[in-house]
Formats: structure tokens, C-alpha cells, sequence
């Protein structure tokens, strides 16, 4: 039924459209009865005007967006050390392309209105004039150097990082369909060799566990950080390519099996000073009263409400990934430095993890059957080799 | 010159020597004439356009309204791919792909630069036919072929190819990873192979007359813009698309031969496959020395038809002609050096990130000329509001405002946290995407008389027009801000994120406008096809434009003009010039005595 009336519908609106069409022809026969199709002074008149207004939709809607949906999340409010650099120059760029906007946009629409065409009118032969070529060619040559070396000045401090002196914090990041887990390096600092080849069981890193750097790595599915420690995240993936992005933190890098990637920052900004801060609470509880809002319709629906949203670091996935691409993240908890050392002190190993488990695991499987452990063993020597 | 004219009057002996009766077949399925190719061209990417644009549809309500289900997405999609009107999570990624790539190459590649190529090259340059006639009709098979393959794999039942239109691998490479890369990435692997041949023999083509078969007259500083654009991409295609059809044939080795280019390190599945060694780095490198140019493929010949169209439509000689010769070859230039933008975040040597954001920062110079030229040329004119010039202009207003924002993503240091969001989608869809389309409008709306002799009804054309420019606007520019707040593309659905919630509302107002935007363009298929058999009849020169095109009857006919090619004396662009009775000087019109050319 509604497919019949949408079909209806339809047919009525290019039939109306016809008609319009017929009637416009039909009234401008007279006009210019050889070519009543090119654009005649009233059609220029019209149409300068709309110009005119069309400027001003650009400008309302420019106005409208920032007002309504300008929070600029991502250009207030870092939560990492580079973070504040890398606002200022967005905000710098930001202005520019403002201003320049407005000027051309200006420029453009206000001509087309001013100038549009009239019977009689003449245009001015106008066809070249250097200087003015030279003008806008220097002026964003000028404007653009400025912002080359501003934006290479940052990435550099951002990209390069020296582990040798700076000493950062390594943290492993590991990607796979549909979700991320982390290692920490333990008390050495080094992360353990890895391989998917070594994947097995609960060793889902694929960790080398003979390599001694590999003892004292702790696996997690919660990225835990210190406030105030640079920490440079070694980045991995199991299957397909994943991007590790971090937007409260600026921070992204993509996850190429086969290859370890990296990105280095500082946290500056504990999750509870974050959910504390007034930009915060204000955005928290803007999207509250929207999922309030929706759960009174769901559960009129009688479906399950929406629970309330508490602001939390995200890690998210942000290169397409497969099906669930969509819902790939983790959660991020910067604490202070006391804190995560609680908390990191509170994980067990990957090594006596794996202990833990293999032995209730060996001793029932002894009982069944013996010779599949035999095998299962022989299976585990190959692969440490 | 001399030997060119007289190969050109053999040909035109040859002519009137065979006066062959064309069949049905040879005039309109397998023709050899520039003018019905371009038709052809121009139709098949229309069609392409429709099925594109209508995916687009789809998946923007599904972002608005993720939690509803909508029989049109049964209707249309089916029960395997929507089943209960509930479109499936990877079916979602699979129109993202397949619209990205059909847009791309089917429309904005085959169908814009195709159609106007093919049909203004001999016809401006004042040239029988192309080079060589029978592999431009190959070409429009092969490209025909192509977009059959290419649709035939949206029926495949695993689902059409879906890691993206930039296919990037493991993603596209493993059927385990998602069930689009399975037979459906294999036709998008054929059929794009095939659309690179067919793209690279039209090129050559287009180089080849453009250098060997221009009229008595028509040196280099002559040539309308339009054919300094279409001849400067067709060498950006033909030094860019074979690295394309290499990257897709390793990816084909890949998948099906076991060989571990893209591919190593790999579990997936419960398996450890036998890749190794390989990177996916390496495809990123291949795809986008392709895929950057590419860019610069769709949108210079739109920018090439704005600029002959706006002169034409402001009385005026467009600003600055060598200045815009020289920023389109400075675009070409640098578009094939600054592929590296896309990848910043993807692992290769923060170095290159340096390298790549100094070039691609170079890339604003020549834009802002252009764009300056532009404003420049409309000042003072006498602007005729025709529908192309509409389009013309509103291609230069969403092209500054989509470029602006590359100045933001083409910087290493802003990219890393812009990078595939929305921000993304709306900067290239302003810049590329509707820029591109527009041009494409505007040489609808200008050469359509040419084309099949009659005119598109003006007035539908002001209704196409602004409601499209408005919906453009209301659909891409609310876009940047949620990718400013982080909101990733080619998410299925937000809702797994709290975090955006406050972005849904956005989201309605986006795919509200997409669906006006998108029905409207109905008014211009229909203006299209009703004006093709009942428009009115076009005078010879509807526009009274200076350009060569514009004296060839309205008849087609084999060799474009009855008798001798005219021979040229002036650049395109005198027009309003002092001295002459008509504010426009077709480029046959002799020299006067006391008359001085502005460039030679």
C-alpha cells in the first residue's frame, strides 16, 4: 500500500513538473522565439539575486553549525602534552580558512549578483595583468610557508622520539577483529618478541615465551595510564589493517600486520579531572538528556532503557576492518602515577598466567589421554624453537 | 603544421571517395564517430550515476535512523543482503565501496572526462575524428564491459567487494575477514582491470590528437582551456592508472596464487596463514600514486569546462589564460607527487610525512590562482545566468570551500586526528566530488545542444540547480563538525559510542537534505531524456560562443564539418573585444588590420 502510494505520489510530481515546465515555455515564446531555452535578461536578473541569497545561506549555515554543533571537541581540551600544539595550529589553520571563506565566497556570489547580465550591458576585455597573478600567487606561498614549517616543526617533536634518552613507557597495542588488547612491558621495559605463529590458547599476542623479555609482560584488555609518563605505544595487528585512534589524546597510527608501528604521547589529563571539567560535564549531560529522552521511547516500545553515559577515554578502530568495524574499542584510564601502579601491580604475568592454567589443563588431559599430550608438547618445543 | 592538414584532407578525400550507409550497429552500438562515443560514454555514466547515487541514499538512512528498518532497503537490497528491512553490517560497507568506486571511475573518470573528451577534442581542436577511431569505440566496450562486471558483482550472494573503494589489503585479500572479498572482490578486481585498459587506450588516444591533429592555426596558446585540461589528464591517467592495474594485479596474485606481496603474518579465523613477508604499506604506496592523481583525473576537466564556460557566459575573456595553463600542468606535476598525504598515520617513515605535507601544501598555490581567475573573470562581465554558468560558478564556490580544508588534512600534524573521519568525507566530497559533478552538470547543460541538437529546458535547469547547491551545502558542510568531533567514517552504525550521541541529530539533518538532494536529481534525468527527443531545436551557436565546436552544423555528421576544416586565427577568448560589432569573435574570424592578438 504505501509502495503504491509513493509510486502515486511520484507520478504526480513529475507530471506537475511537465506541466510547469509547459507553462514556463509558454510564456516565454515570445521573448525570444528563436532560443527561448539560453538565459534571457529576467532569467540573469533572477538568478543574480538568488546568487546574492545563496551567500547568505553560506554564511547562516556557517554561523548555524558553529553555534549548534562548534563544541570543537577536538580542538579544546587535550589530554596529552603535543595535544596543546597541535590545537593551536588547528585553530590557527581554523581561522584562516574562516576568513579566507568568507572573503572568496564574498567575492564570488557578490559579483555574480552585481554583474549579472542585462541586454545592452557591455563587458570590460579584462584578460590578464600580471601583478595581480603575482598577488595571489605569493600571498599563499607566504601564508602557506608559515604553516609548513609550523605544522613540520610539530610533527617532528610529535613523530620522532628518542627512546634512548626520553625513556618513555612501552606499551604494546594490539589489534585484531573485532577488538584490542594491551601489554605492558614489565619491570625491564622491554616487550617480549612476538609472532601471530606464536598464537596458542591463551597466549592470544602470539608472545615468544622464551625469550626472557617476555617474563615479565602483562597482558590486559584495559588501557591503563599514568598521568605525566610519556608512553610510547608499539602497535601491532593479528589479521587486517586497524588504525589506532585515540581523538581526546590526538593520537592515531594504523595497525599493519606484519610490521610494529608506533606513536609516542604524554597523558596530561587524569579520566576524573577530565569527567570534571566544565566542558565535560556540560557535553555528559547534553548526551544524557538525548539518551533519557530515548529511553522513555524504547521503553514505551518495551525494550531494555538506555543506561547513563559516564565519560571514559576511548581507543577506537579507525581504518574499515570488517563487519563489525563499527563497534571495535576499549576503554583508556589515565590515573595518577600511584594509582597505575596499584593497578599494574594488581596483573599477573602472561607467563604465570599461562603456568596457571596449563597445569589443572595437563593434569585432566593426563588422566584422558596421555599421548596427546605427548603430542600437544612435542607441538609447544617446535614452536619455542 | 602542413603535413597535419593535408593528412586531414586525405582523410576528408577518403570521406567522399566511401560515402558508406551507416547500419543501426555500425551508427549507434559499435560507431567509430567521436560524437555518438561520447553519447555513449556520457549515457553509461548516467546510468552508473543513478545506481551511485541511490547507494548513497541507502546508507545515509541507515546512519540516520540505524535502529529502524525500511522496507525500501528489503525492496531494494533483498532478503539475503536486508533481510526484514534490517540492511546488514558488512552489506553497509559494500555500498560504501561499490558507491566510492562507481562515483569515482564509472562516473566522474568514464562519464565526465569520457564524454567531454571524446566529444569536444576533435570538435575544438577542429579535427575529423580522433586519432584513432576504432580503438575509441574499444574503449567505450571495454569501459562498457567494465561497468557490466562491476554491477553484475553487487548480485554476487557473499556480497560485492566491501573493504572500500580503496581495497586496501589484508581486508580485501582474505574471504575470512569479510564476505565481500570473496567472489565479489574478485569481479572488482576484473572489472577495474578492465576499466584501466579501457581508460588508458582513450587517453592515448586524447594525447595523440591533441598533439598531432589540431586545425590550421590552432598552436598550443590557442586551444580552449577545456582541451588544455583534458589533454593535461590524460597524461596524469596515462602515467598513473598502469601502477593501479599493477597494484590490483599482485592483489590478484595474492589472493589467488598464494604469493605474499600486501600479505604477511596473518591469523585469522583460528589459523595462522602462510603469508609472510609482505606489506600492506607497499599496496598504500601503489594504490594512492593512482588514486591522488586520480583526483586531479575528475576534477580538472570540470574545472577545464568552468573555465571555457564561464568566459563564454560572462562575455569576457577568462582571466589569465597562460596563468591557467601553467597551474594546470603545476597541478599535474605536483598531484603525482604528493600520494603520501593519505598515509601519514599508516606507518611509513615520519620523514616522508614531512615530504609529502611540503608538496601537497604547494598543490594551494596553483588552486588559489584558479580560483581567483575565476572570480576575477565574472567581474565586469555581463553574466549570462544560464543553467552551465550556474553550475560553473557553484563548482568554484564548493571548490574553495572544500579545498580550504586540505590545508587542514594535507598537514601531517592536524591529520593525525582528522584522518578517515567525517572530516575526510566531507572535504573530498566537496572538493572532488560535487566540484566534479558539478562540471559535469555544466557540460551537460552546455553542450547538450551540441550533442543531440536540441536544448534542455532552462527552467528545470534552475530548479536542478539550487536545490542542489543548497542540499550540497546542507549535506557536506554539518559534516565537517562531527568529524571534528572525532565521529570515524565507515562506522555501520554510531550507537555503539555514547560519546556521539549528540551527533545523531546532525546525522537526520545530513541524510534529510541527501534524500532531497538526491530526488531532485530526478528533474535533471528527466530534462535530460525528454529534452533528447522533444526539447527545443538548437540554433547553431545557442551560446554564441567563440570556440571551434560551435561552426560545425547541427547535424552530426562523419568529419564534423561539410568541406574544408576551418582554418583558426585567434584565441578562444575574445570576447566584449573593442572593435567588433558582437560581444563574442569566433576563432575563424580573420585577423583585422590594425588588430593585435593578446598572446602568440
Amino acid at each position: 500500500m504505501t509502495s503504491l502510494l509513493v509510486i502515486i505520489v511520484l507520478v504526480f510530481v513529475s507530471v506537475a513538473i511537465w506541466q510547469l515546465t509547459k507553462i514556463f515555455d509558454l510564456t516565454q515564446i515570445g521573448d525570444n522565439a528563436e532560443n527561448y531555452q539560453v538565459a534571457n535578461d529576467n532569467d540573469n536578473s533572477v538568478n543574480g539575486y538568488l546568487m546574492f541569497a545563496f551567500l547568505v545561506f553560506i554564511y547562516l549555515t556557517t554561523i548555524y553549525c558553529v553555534v549548534k554543533f562548534g563544541h570543537f571537541p577536538l580542538m579544546s581540551n587535550p589530554a596529552s602534552e603535543h595535544g596543546v600544539e597541535v590545537d593551536r595550529l588547528m585553530w590557527i589553520s581554523m581561522i584562516l580558512i574562516f576568513f579566507v571563506q568568507t572573503v572568496t565566497q564574498a567575492l564570488l556570489h557578490y559579483f555574480a549578483f552585481k554583474y549579472r547580465g542585462k541586454k545592452g550591458n557591455t563587458a570590460l576585455y579584462f584578460a590578464d595583468n600580471n601583478k595581480l597573478e603575482a598577488i595571489w600567487s605569493i600571498i599563499p606561498a607566504i601564508t602557506l610557508a608559515g604553516l609548513i614549517l609550523y605544522g613540520l616543526y610539530a610533527w617532528t617533536n610529535i613523530m620522532f622520539v628518542d627512546e634512548e634518552t626520553e625513556n618513555p613507557m612501552v606499551v604494546e597495542i594490539y589489534a585484531k577483529q573485532f577488538g584490542w588488547e594491551v601489554r605492558y612491558a614489565g619491570k625491564d621495559n622491554v616487550l617480549g618478541k612476538a609472532n601471530v605463529r606464536y598464537i596458542e590458547g591463551i597466549n592470544t599476542l602470539g608472545v615468544d615465551l622464551a625469550d626472557p623479555n617476555a617474563q615479565d609482560d602483562i597482558q590486559a584488555s584495559e588501557l591503563h595510564l599514568p598521568k605525566g609518563t610519556k608512553v610510547v605505544f608499539k602497535i601491532r595487528s593479528q589479521d587486517v589493517l586497524h588504525s589506532a585512534y585515540m581523538p581526546h589524546f590526538r593520537a592515531q597510527m594504523n595497525c599493519v600486520p606484519g610490521m610494529v608501528t608506533q606513536f609516542a604521547f604524554t597523558p596530561t589529563v587524569t579520566t576524573v579531572d577530565m569527567r570534571n571539567s566544565k566542558a565535560m560535564i556540560e557535553k555528559v549531560d547534553a548526551i544524557n538528556k538525548i539518551r533519557t529522552e530515548k529511553s522513555k521511547e524504547l521503553v514505551a516500545k518495551g525494550l531494555e532503557a538506555l543506561d547513563p553515559y559516564t565519560f571514559d577515554y576511548l581507543l577506537l578502530c579507525n581504518k574499515i576492518c570488517g563487519k563489525s568495524h563499527y563497534n571495535m574499542q576499549m576503554k583508556i584510564v589515565v590515573e595518577s602515577p600511584e594509582d597505575f601502579k596499584k593497578w599494574l601491580g594488581g596483573q599477573t604475568t602472561l607467563v604465570q598466567n599461562i603456568k596457571a592454567q596449563e597445569q589443572p589443563v595437563e593434569a585432566d588431559k593426563a588422566t584422558i589421554d596421555t599421548a596427546t599430550v605427548v603430542k600437544d608438547s612435542t607441538v609447544i618445543v617446535q614452536v619455542v624453537k | 603544421m602542413s603535413a597535419h592538414d593535408h593528412a586531414n584532407e586525405q582523410d576528408h578525400g577518403h570521406e567522399h571517395e566511401h560515402h558508406h550507409k551507416d547500419t543501426f550497429i555500425t551508427k549507434y552500438i559499435f560507431s567509430i564517430d567521436h560524437k555518438m562515443i561520447a553519447k555513449q560514454y556520457l549515457i553509461t555514466g548516467l546510468i552508473m550515476g543513478i545506481i551511485g547515487v541511490a547507494m548513497s541514499l541507502l546508507f545515509r538512512m541507515q546512519l540516520a535512523w540505524p535502529e529502524e528498518s525500511f522496507k525500501i532497503f528489503n525492496v531494494l537490497l533483498g532478503d539475503t543482503f536486508a533481510p526484514d528491512g534490517v540492511m546488514r553490517n558488512d552489506i553497509y560497507l559494500a555500498l560504501v565501496t561499490i558507491h566510492g568506486t562507481i562515483m569515482v571511475f564509472f562516473v566522474l573518470t568514464a562519464g565526465l572526462s569520457g564524454t567531454f573528451s571524446n566529444l569536444l577534442i576533435p570538435l575544438q581542436i577542429g579535427a575529423r575524428d580522433m586519432a584513432s577511431g576504432f580503438m575509441n569505440m574499444i574503449s567505450y566496450w571495454l569501459f562498457f564491459l567494465s561497468s557490466v562486471i562491476m554491477v553484475c558483482s553487487l548480485f554476487v550472494e557473499s556480497g560485492p567487494a566491501s573493504a572500500g573503494w580503496t581495497i586496501y589489503p589484508p581486508l580485501s585479500a582474505l574471504p575470512q575477514a569479510i564476505p565481500g572479498s570473496g567472489t565479489g572482490m574478485t569481479l572488482w578486481l576484473v572489472s577495474m582491470a578492465i576499466f584501466i585498459a579501457s581508460s588508458l587506450m582513450g587517453s592515448l588516444n586524447y594525447v595523440v590528437t591533441v598533439i598531432n591533429l589540431r586545425t590550421k592555426g590552432m598552436s598550443m596558446t590557442r586551444l580552449p582551456l577545456t582541451i588544455w585540461a583534458f589533454f593535461v589528464t590524460a597524461i596524469i591517467g596515462i602515467v598513473s592508472f598502469p601502477v593501479l592495474l599493477s597494484a590490483a594485479l599482485l592483489l590478484i596474485f595474492d589472493r589467488s596464487f598464494g604469493t605474499s606481496f600486501f600479505l604477511s603474518d596473518i591469523y585469522i579465523a583460528g589459523e595462522v596463514l602462510h603469508y609472510q613477508g609482505g606489506s600492506p604499506v607497499l599496496f598504500e604506496h601503489l594504490f594512492w600514486f593512482l588514486g591522488h592523481p586520480e583526483v586531479y583525473i575528475v576534477l580538472l576537466p570540470a574545472l577545464g569546462i568552468t573555465s571555457e564556460i564561464i568566459a563564454t557566459n560572462s562575455r569576457k575573456p577568462i582571466f589569465g589564460y597562460r596563468a591557467m595553463i601553467a597551474s594546470i600542468i603545476a597541478i599535474a606535476f605536483l598531484s603525482t607527487i604528493v600520494w603520501g598525504h593519505h598515509m601519514f598515520v599508516s606507518g611509513m617513515n615520519p620523514f616522508l610525512g614531512s615530504v609529502f605535507t611540503f608538496t601537497t601544501l604547494l598543490i594551494a598555490i596553483p588552486s588559489a590562482v584558479k580560483a581567483f581567475n575565476y572570480i576575477t573573470t565574472l567581474w565586469k562581465g555581463n553574466l549570462q545566468m544560464n543553467p552551465a554558468m550556474l553550475f560553473s560558478i557553484g563548482l568554484v564556490s564548493t571548490f574553495i570551500t572544500g579545498g580550504l580544508t586540505g590545508i587542514i588534512l594535507g598537514d601531517s600534524t592536524l591529520d593525525i586526528n582528522v584522518h578517515d573521519t567525517y572530516f575526510v568525507v566531507a572535504h573530498f566530497h566537496l572538493v572532488m566530488g560535487i566540484s566534479a559533478l558539478y562540471g559535469m552538470f555544466a557540460g551537460i547543460y552546455h553542450w547538450f545542444p551540441r550533442m543531440f541538437g536540441r536544448m534542455l529546458n532552462k527552467n528545470l535547469g534552475y530548479v536542478h540547480f539550487w536545490v542542489t547547491a543548497i542540499c550540497a551545502y546542507g549535506v557536506f558542510f554539518p559534516m565537517h563538525f562531527i568529524g571534528m568531533a572525532g565521529l570515524p567514517r565507515r562506522y555501520y552504525t554510531n550507537t555503539a559510542f555514547p560519546l556521539f550521541d549528540d551527533l545523531q541529530n546532525v546525522n537526520v539533518i545530513i541524510t534529510v537534505f541527501a534524500l532531497v538532494g538526491g530526488a531532485f536529481q530526478l528533474v535533471f534525468i528527466w530534462n535530460f531524456f525528454h529534452s533528447m527527443f522533444y526539447g527545443e531545436k538548437s540554433v547553431q551557436n545557442p551560446w554564441r560562443s567563440n570556440t571551434l565546436e560551435w561552426t560545425a552544423p547541427v547535424e552530426h555528421m562523419h568529419g564534423n564539418w561539410p568541406g574544408e576544416i576551418p582554418e583558426v586565427h585567434r584565441w578562444p577568448y575574445d570576447y566584449s573585444k573593442p572593435g567588433h560589432a558582437e560581444d563574442f569573435v569566433s576563432q575563424i574570424v580573420p585577423m583585422g588590420p590594425d588588430e593585435k592578438e593578446l598572446h602568440h
